[in-house]
């Protein structure tokens, strides 16, 4: 039995130790929120939280992860109430929408680790995720705006 | 308001849901394939017969519940284009419904839900708001007229001294007379149909024509939002299927020993597609294939390239069949000051829709249950259906969210092998495809060889213009013959360019290969508008002609197109200075019954095309949603300019030669131009916006390399040199 860290939960899932953190979180704990897309570390679409840094679960062996904090996109709120959520609500980022899990994340960690980010830093972070709908203009948006979201709540607090 | 007669074909059923409430249906059987809906004077008024078997079997658009809750069914498929709303918004608005209360959810496979200009339920062709606009319109409008009627008949009244309001219906006279669609629903259920209904005019639209937020937006920022690959049925397998990686192979032999040596491996089966491996997950099935042991018969194909299928189509583009025809092309090009001859060629494209193609299927004996991001649900009953001898009525068809589309989930290679998984191990199971297997396993756009002729006079007045093309046929391989030569798809944004030149022929010689060809988002018109838009500017050029002045003097028969132009040059600031390096280009197409303009901004930047701006035009017609239509020109640009500027699927030995997104890249968002998007007010009825985006992004970008270096660019995807 594999124990993991789900967003705040324990769970125990039994799966041979070298699958893909992507496969146990869809496969074996249901988590369906995270998207495969590529399988080879190119689009994006599978990125979770680990510790805080997002990471390509569909290169990462669960193994790699016993004992670390995995936040999914079904972690980040229980209310779509983070400021990056509700900036792609506001600027109605998604299309087709299978992308967006990896998207949010990724935004969501970039804020986390530097809560004013350039535009330069925002384009080289967003473009580790693809989006074959052709999201991005709003995403370079949506970013900025759950930036200042970010620092609202943060004056709030 | 203007009143409507409902006609007998429109068959509107009324019932009571279970538990009490309203709900309406509304049914087009008969309808005939590009025929549109056929309205007829007949009166209605009355309840429509009891349906025989299979034949007529009523569902619903509409229901109203006691709590106030609309839901409204959608029989086209939302994959990102927003159908899902907009639809909801045409019935909600003519319901007068209260749209905090409004849901929209996919329809099941029926009937009722055809796609009246394609005559079936199929998404495709961006028909979903100008096919239904007229008819959803009336089911909205039908649901609001009973409710009146019954609110009438409560306070005893005449129903002209009511009116509908967001969700209820008031009594004009005395102001505490209202009562909401819900405490009114069961009472509605009871009356009859009317026998014609008022439909609002432009100016009394509550909804149509704003921006309303999409239904689907909150679950698709949480996970929430259930995609074909994310469907879960007790008991389920999931397999991955090893297909021959040359065209049109065989399988010979396989050995499932090592596959089903390894943990989670339940199964091994051939199927038509090839060889599945059935296991408790996925990750246990692609490690069960890639372990499979098998031998393909590959001698068919095996000498396949693109050289030699480019040397075919090259071979054959002089003996076409004639399909646009004006005046004398030969005298005038014979009579031209100034001639001009030019190839141009695109190659396939992969759809690569982000979700990998899936599908899950649970057969019993007696039945068939297909969970799918499907296109066309009635194409999916048919494929279960060949597959198991199973009747209609026994194969439901349930649609998930897609993961993308764009022409891709019309076909049904995915959803057959589920079903015949599920079949053969008599358990759920569902296929789920990797992206090698997604991107060397498509019915690509097909690639195309052009070569064109122009003459301009001695005032450089365009005179003569000759398109001959040759290239695969996308209807052949799906109708499965090449019928008598013609393919509308392979000639449509060639034969309709919208320039009064009176010398015109383009012909088509169709030139099949083992390589399967597919709709892809546009379709002809998203190479055909590439290729006329260019060579168009190579012979203003040759004139000493402006780009947009040049277009602007020949469309006086087209004020549609010229209104895109127009906007879109003034918009972009067209003739204004540019930093150095930087130049513009435009283009401007009509795809499906819309018209869309783009100037591009290009630099170019150590041997590779920048794209800085895109200025977008679109005249659809009245607009149902404008945020959702930025949307859709947004995307349609970033997806047009991957086939601009990277997407090239070759060919060798046979196989396709891309994998996954290292060998086949998409466009990133650093690389994604500034997007302005401006759109023209006009109560024409709705056109498409899913695809007519596409056709004009390449050969803006084309042109404006054009200006750029003076060096017209004839392939795609553009290389500097
Ligand atoms: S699925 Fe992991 S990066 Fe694409
Ligand atoms: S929203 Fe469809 S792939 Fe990004």
């Amino acid at each position: 039995m594999l124990q993991l860290n789900v967003n705040g939960q324990r769970h125990e899932v039994a799966m041979e130790t070298d699958t893909p953190l992507l496969w146990v979180l869809r496969d074996g704990l249901k988590l369906t929120g995270t998207k495969f897309g590529c399988g080879i570390a190119i689009c994006g679409t599978c990125v979770v939280l680990v510790d805080g840094r997002p990471v390509r679960s569909c290169v990462t062996p669960v193994s790699a992860v016993i004992g670390k904090h995995i936040t999914t996109i079904e972690g980040l709120s229980d209310d779509n109430s983070h400021a990056v959520q509700q900036a792609w609500i506001e600027e109605e980022v998604p299309q087709c929408g299978y992308c967006q899990s990896g998207q949010i994340l990724t935004a969501a960690a970039l804020l986390d680790s530097n809560p004013e980010p350039t535009e330069a830093e925002i384009e080289q972070a967003m473009s580790e995720v693809l989006c074959r709908c052709g999201t991005y203009p709003r995403i370079r948006i949506a970013v900025k705006k759950a930036a200042r979201k970010a620092a609202d709540k943060h004056k709030e607090a | 308001m203007k009143k409507v007669k409902l006609t007998r074909r429109e068959f509107l059923i009324t019932s009571t849901v279970t538990g009490g409430g309203l709900m309406i249906a509304f049914s087009l059987a008969g309808c005939e394939q590009d025929r549109g809906l056929q309205v007829q004077t007949e009166a209605g008024g009355e309840l429509p017969p009891e349906s025989d078997e299979g034949e007529f079997r009523p569902n619903a658009w509409l229901s109203i519940n006691s709590d106030d809750t609309v839901t409204i069914r959608v029989g086209s498929s939302e994959m990102g284009q927003g159908t899902l709303t907009g639809i909801a918004m045409l019935i909600a608005d003519e319901l007068d419904a209260d749209w905090s209360k409004v849901r929209a959810e996919h329809a099941p496979a029926d009937e009722a839900f055809t796609n009246p200009i394609i005559g079936r339920q199929h998404t495709g062709g961006s028909t979903a708001i100008r096919g239904f606009w007229p008819i959803v319109r009336k089911a909205g409008a039908v649901g609001r007229e009973m409710l009146m009627h019954a609110a009438a008949l409560q306070w005893d009244v005449h129903p002209d001294v009511c009116h509908t309001e967001n969700g209820a219906v008031i009594h004009e006279a005395c102001d505490h007379h209202n009562l909401s669609y819900g405490e009114l629903a069961d009472a509605a259920s009871q009356l009859p149909i009317p026998d014609s209904v008022f439909l609002k005019e432009p100016d009394e639209f509550v909804l149509i024509g704003k921006s309303i937020p999409r239904l689907d937006t909150p679950d698709k920022v949480n996970g929430k939002a259930v995609f074909g690959i994310d469907v879960d049925l007790p008991g389920m397998l999931t397999a991955t299927v090893a297909r021959c990686p040359v065209k049109d192979g065989k399988m010979i032999r396989f050995d499932a020993g090592k596959a089903l040596a390894l943990p989670g491996v339940k199964r091994v089966e051939a199927i038509s597609a090839g060889v599945a491996v059935i296991a408790d997950h996925y990750w246990a099935a692609k490690q069960g294939r890639d372990a499979l042991d098998v031998e393909w018969d590959t001698a068919a194909n095996a000498s396949l390239d693109s050289a030699g299928i480019e040397a075919q189509f090259k071979a054959v583009v002089d003996s076409g069949l004639i399909e646009r025809d004006d005046g004398d092309i030969t005298e005038s090009l014979g009579a031209a000051a100034k001639t001009l001859e030019a190839v141009y060629s695109v190659p396939y494209q992969a759809h690569v829709c982000m979700e990998p193609m899936n599908a899950t299927a649970d057969v019993r004996s007696d039945s068939c249950d297909v969970y799918a991001p499907t296109q066309g649900q009635t194409s999916t009953q048919n494929t279960a259906m060949r597959i198991t001898g199973l009747p209609r009525e026994k194969v439901r068809v349930h649609t998930t969210f897609l993961g993308g589309g764009f022409g891709r989930r019309s076909e049904q290679d995915f959803i057959a092998d589920a079903v015949e998984c599920s079949k053969i191990v008599g358990q759920p199971v569902k296929v789920v495809w990797s992206r090698e297997d997604d991107i060397m396993h498509d019915q690509y756009r097909p690639s195309t060889y052009n070569l064109l002729r122009g003459g301009i006079d001695a005032k450089g007045n365009m005179l003569a213009w000759e398109h001959r093309i040759a290239g695969p046929s996308i209807m052949a391989r799906v109708s499965g013959s090449e019928g008598d030569g013609h393919d509308w798809s392979s000639t449509e944004g060639a034969k309709n360019i919208p320039y009064a030149i009176a010398n015109q022929r383009v012909t088509y010689a169709m030139s099949n290969t083992p390589v399967p060809v597919g709709f892809w988002r546009s379709v002809g018109s998203s190479q055909n508008a590439y290729v006329t838009e260019c060579f168009f500017d190579e012979l203003a050029k040759l004139a000493g002609r402006d780009p947009v002045e040049a277009r602007l003097e020949l469309m006086n028969e087209h004020p549609r197109h010229a209104g895109v132009v127009r906007l879109a040059a003034k918009k972009a600031g067209w003739g204004k200075k540019l930093p150095s390096g930087h130049a513009r280009g435009i283009a401007v197409a009509e795809s499906f019954a819309s018209y869309v303009a783009m100037v591009a901004e290009v630099s170019i930047d150590n041997g590779d095309v920048r794209v800085h701006r895109m200025t977008c035009a679109i005249d659809c017609g009245m607009t149902v949603n404008p945020n959702s239509i930025r949307a859709q020109m947004e995307g349609a640009i970033v997806y047009g300019l991957t086939a601009t500027l990277k997407g090239e699927i070759t060919i060798a030995g046979g196989q396709i030669q891309q994998r996954n997104f290292d060998d086949y890249p998409l466009l990133r968002l650093e690389e994604c131009p500034d997007i302005d998007v401006h759109i023209v007010d006009s109560e024409q009825a709705p056109g498409g916006v899913g695809e007519p985006g596409v056709p004009p992004t390449a050969p803006a970008v084309a042109n404006a390399v054009f200006a750029l270096t003076g060096k017209p660019v004839r392939r795609l995807p553009i290389q500097i040199a």
